[in-house]
């Protein structure tokens, strides 16, 4: 445990160290700014019926955030290592390479919801601003960032996987980008329960994200959601040590 | 666990698509052993090595590593040695002190017991003016030794360094030569380089390799005897060139003889000897007894150089 402590702490250190990790903050801060705007902008409008949690997921704000930062995030994790060299030294530790994929996820995973934390800033300046608590209901703001915590955790272990998979950052951060996107686009389907689609449309519309993030925004926790995230998140990862391992195979 | 040697490798076979890296390797290293392995670029030093600290599978044969396997018993392996890779990779963006002490940890030493071990490799490598500075901005010798530190930090019983003066100034590689000379006493060393003169200088043993294989293993002395490639001798003498001539054409202890003109009255005299004879005493007796000036008298010790380049060309021609 103390062992995958300590690489967590790494995994952290070096994104703090590098650009990028303040590039992304400092990306996540400034569209979160825009949101807020704009937010503001829609509620002087007229009352919503919707909480403010859901109208920031309507408004592809969201999206906007999580594709691009998610593949910059995990690009370093291992290609990094790899190109420069120390990825040999990591390896001839005693450490497990489950535990190494594992540590990589978890610092990348703190580091997305460090810089999610603004978001935080802008409910709560909604809050103030409106005067209107029902506006940032407790329960819904809570699922929206369980939903939030989802969705990235899949997006995080896709960019693992891409990043085990190269020496090249840039390779890395392009292929789990292509695989965010084609998954977000999977989810832009109409999304109509239509029972003259086939067993592949159903599947597709399970898997759906924005229908996930409709009712995580609303406060819903549905069992089926959590299901999808957690096993594909344990997928992808299960996939990363395995590209790992392949190191080792004959 | 005496009698088990530190590192018992039997038949190793490393092939990449294309291309043996290693080819029926079969050697074994008793602790306490400073063994080098020699050979040009591409001869499968580094791959040998990583097979050894089982970053790397082989494709056929055994390595064992104080008798755990390499393959199979992985941890017990990790555990036991400490690698430092080519090019000596770090993480550039650390402190020397944080670096050591997060290596410690992976490395499965508790908080108390990382602190005394990286201070004392701190102190052992003279790491103590650096320790807080970023590694990046070190020198290259400095990061050197952050790199030996590493390979220490959790006192391994083998240390296995690939190519760790390549790079260095003359002063710093004795530095580290003199660091590693002093590893000896407690640990068993496997260190390549294509330097000949640093087995000479550091080992207590040397693998020849080349083209996947071992062409030759012995003390760099033994070697040296064993080819039989001692012995010439250079001398410069003040004496007529014909004089030279016919008082060493006759001793039956040379085999050839050279004589040049170099400057003034002082002619260079070669001469090799039969049957590795050291031919200095006979030549300064003769220079006595004919009351001629005798400036210098050397021996050419074959360098390792020589033995190399001997059995690899005694191998080109095999082919």
């Amino acid at each position: 445990m103390s062992v995958f402590l300590t690489l967590v702490r790494r995994e952290l250190g070096g994104t703090f160290k590098s650009l990028t990790g303040y590039i992304v903050i400092a990306v996540v801060l400034l569209l979160a700014g825009i949101c807020l705007v704009d937010m503001i902008t829609k509620l002087n409008g007229g009352v919503t019926e919707a909480p403010v949690t859901q109208m920031f997921y309507q408004s592809y704000f969201f999206w906007i955030i999580l594709l691009p930062i998610t593949p910059v995030i995990t690009m370093r994790s291992f290609a990094a290592e790899k190109a420069s060299g120390t990825y040999e030294a990591l390896m001839t530790t005693p450490v497990g390479d489950w535990q190494v994929v594992l540590a990589k996820f978890a610092g990348a995973l703190v580091f997305y919801l460090l810089a999610w934390l603004p978001l935080l800033g802008v409910l709560f300046v909604l809050r103030q601003v409106t005067h209107q608590p029902e506006y940032l209901e407790p329960r819904a703001t809570a699922g929206a960032f369980l939903g939030l915590t989802l969705i990235g955790s899949l997006y995080l272990s896709m960019g693992c996987l891409a990043s085990a998979l190269t020496r090249s950052q840039i390779i890395a951060a392009v292929l789990s980008f292509l695989m965010g996107v084609a998954l977000w686009v999977i989810s832009l389907r109409p999304n109509a329960a239509d029972p003259a689609q086939g067993a592949l449309g159903r599947a597709f519309d399970h898997m759906s994200l924005m229908r996930h993030m409709e009712d995580f925004a609303r406060g819903v926790i549905d069992s089926r959601h959590l299901v999808f995230y957690v096993t594909s998140t344990v997928f992808f990862l299960f996939l990363t040590t395995r590209v790992v391992e392949s190191r080792r195979w004959q | 666990m005496e009698s088990v040697p530190m590192i018992e490798v039997r038949d190793l076979t490393k092939r990449y698509p294309g291309r043996t890296a290693v080819d029926g390797l079969t050697f074994s290293v008793a602790r306490g052993e400073i063994v080098g392995f020699l050979g040009p670029n591409g001869a499968g030093k580094s791959t040998t090595m990583r097979i050894l600290a089982s970053y790397l599978p082989a494709t056929s044969g055994t390595a064992r590593v104080a008798g755990f396997d390499v393959f199979h018993q992985t941890d017990e392996v990790r555990r036991r040695i400490g690698y430092m890779p080519e090019h000596n990779p770090l993480h550039l963006d650390m402190r020397v002190r944080e670096y050591l002490k997060f290596r410690a940890r992976l490395k499965g030493l508790g908080w108390r017991r990382s602190r005394e071990r990286v201070d004392t490799v701190i102190e052992q490598c003279s790491l103590r003016d650096v320790e807080r500075r970023i590694i990046g901005q070190l020198s290259k010798g400095y990061r050197q030794r952050v790199g030996l530190a590493d390979a220490l930090v959790h006192e391994p019983d083998l240390i296995i360094l690939d190519e760790p003066t390549i790079g260095l100034d003359p002063h710093q590689i004795r530095a580290v030569r003199a660091l590693i000379k002093s590893l000896a006493e407690n640990h068993t060393v496997l260190l390549s380089t294509h330097i000949l003169s640093e087995v000479e200088m550091v080992c207590t043993r040397v693998l020849i390799l080349n083209q996947g294989r071992i062409i030759a293993a012995d003390t760099a002395h033994n070697l040296e005897r064993h080819l039989q490639l001692d012995g010439q001798v250079i001398a410069e003498i003040a004496a007529p060139a014909n004089d030279l001539r016919e008082t060493f054409r006759d001793l039956p202890e040379i085999e050839r003889l050279d004589i040049q003109p170099i400057d003034g009255a002082f002619m260079r005299v070669a001469l090799t000897p039969k049957n590795g004879h050291d031919l200095r005493p006979i030549v300064f007796e003769q220079v006595r007894t004919r009351g001629w000036t005798l400036r210098e008298l050397t021996r050419d010790r074959h360098s390792l150089e020589d033995i190399f380049v001997h059995l690899t060309k005694g191998r080109k021609e095999d082919q």
